[in-house]
């Protein structure tokens, strides 16, 4: 399977679902998207040897504190 | 892969129409087609905006963008469902990444024809993110947290906004709430809502993506074929928040609708617990930029004066 973003090539045997690609490489499905052809694929997908998938990854940490003591920035 | 006609597309069917489905959402024990899961974002917005009386028909709104799935995913949300919104993005000064991040929220907005506003932290208050980090020797969040807040409020209210939008999902609440929650952090719980009431000197701001979640954020711009910054802020590596999601997310694989349940349980049976303290009508003004303050400058004012005349730090050197 080839993965994009950032580019890999995993020597996995198909076909293989898509909640079972990512439980082998530890991911958790919360966490990411799978993509492919421009749209999603869902988790009981299956995947053949030469599938070509984007896992993006979906949590961001770079937002603003959301409440403080005053909810103010004094 | 097997395409839409293949073997997976027979197994998964969308709930609602039957047809092949790209996403399945375990929380709801739910799969939708394209069509299907935008018409549930659509929903969960409308929903939260009513439930939580953000916005009134008429209403102007300031979105907060960073080029990031969030922000854009609820500015194009807002727009579609026919909200007035307007743009504002702030240029914080992290090297590429705030180059970039710009681009994506300009191409967004030049695309749909729709207003960004934009203030720089370097052109317009004489610094940046990382010189701020550097000079008060605090993570680079706290200076970026205090920096947008305040820009945002001073924005919305400037423009004549009704109401401030941001971007906070429902993964960004639950870890606030987590967070706030492992430390009883009893004056920040008073204030974790979806919407803070205009005050003095602040706008009303308004959260419409809590019911949503960031993989549904994410996957609802994939579908709307909107180009997002993909890539997390460098500054933002190793932050606890990033901690708190992962953990519940751990419980969210194993026990689907955890996080919702954590927060709009929050919501419903413990926010009032904390209500005592919550408001502060009682702050002065700014004698510099004449905005609420606790004590003669802001918070933000004195940010200014301390990084303003400091050297620039490269983004790099505080990685």
């Amino acid at each position: 399977m080839l993965l994009r973003n950032p580019r890999r090539e995993l020597d996995i045997a198909g076909p293989m679902s898509v909640v079972k690609l990512l439980n082998r490489l530890e991911l958790n499905r919360e966490s990411v998207l799978v993509i492919s052809g421009g749209t999603l694929v869902p988790g009981d997908a299956m995947l053949d040897d030469d599938a070509e998938i984007e896992i993006r990854p979906v949590i961001s940490g770079g937002q603003w504190p959301t409440a403080t003591a005053t909810g103010r920035d004094s | 892969m097997a395409d839409g006609d293949g073997d997976w597309a027979r197994l998964v069917k969308c709930r609602v129409c039957r047809q092949p489905a790209i996403i399945d959402l375990r929380r709801h024990n739910a799969n939708f087609c394209v069509d299907h899961f935008l018409r549930y974002c659509d929903q969960q917005v409308a929903k939260a905006i009513d439930e939580f009386e953000m916005l009134r028909p008429g209403e102007r709104a300031l979105v907060a963008v960073s080029g990031g799935k969030d922000s854009l995913a609820i500015w194009d949300l807002l727009v579609r469902a026919g909200w007035e919104a307007d743009g504002l993005y702030v240029g914080l000064g992290i090297g590429d990444y705030s180059e970039a991040s710009a681009g994506y929220a300009r191409r967004f907005a030049a695309e749909r024809g729709l207003a960004l506003v934009e203030i720089d932290l370097r052109a317009d208050h004489g610094y940046d993110v990382p010189t701020a980090a550097a000079v008060t020797r605090r993570v680079p969040c706290s200076a970026c947290g205090l920096s947008k807040r305040h820009l945002f409020d001073r924005a919305a209210l400037d423009g004549g906004y009704d109401a401030l939008v941001t971007g906070h999902n429902l993964d960004d609440e639950a870890a606030v709430l987590y967070g706030n929650t492992m430390r009883w952090q009893t004056d920040y719980l008073a204030r974790q809502r979806p919407v803070l009431p205009a005050g003095p000197g602040f706008p009303r701001k308004v959260k419409p993506l809590v019911r949503l979640t960031e993989r549904e954020t994410a996957a609802y711009c994939v579908l709307r074929g909107i180009d997002y910054l993909v890539e997390e802020c460098p500054m933002a590596a190793g932050n606890k928040h990033l901690a708190y999601k992962e953990a519940l997310n751990e419980m969210e694989l194993r026990s689907p609708g955890s996080k919702a349940d954590f927060y709009f349980g929050f919501l419903a049976r413990a926010a009032d617990r904390f209500e005592a303290g919550a408001r502060r009508d009682d702050l002065g003004a700014c004698r510099s930029c004449g905005g609420p303050a606790e004590s003669e400058l802001c918070a933000f004012c004195r940010l200014v004066e301390r990084a303003a005349g400091a050297e620039p730090v490269p983004v790099e050197l505080r990685r």
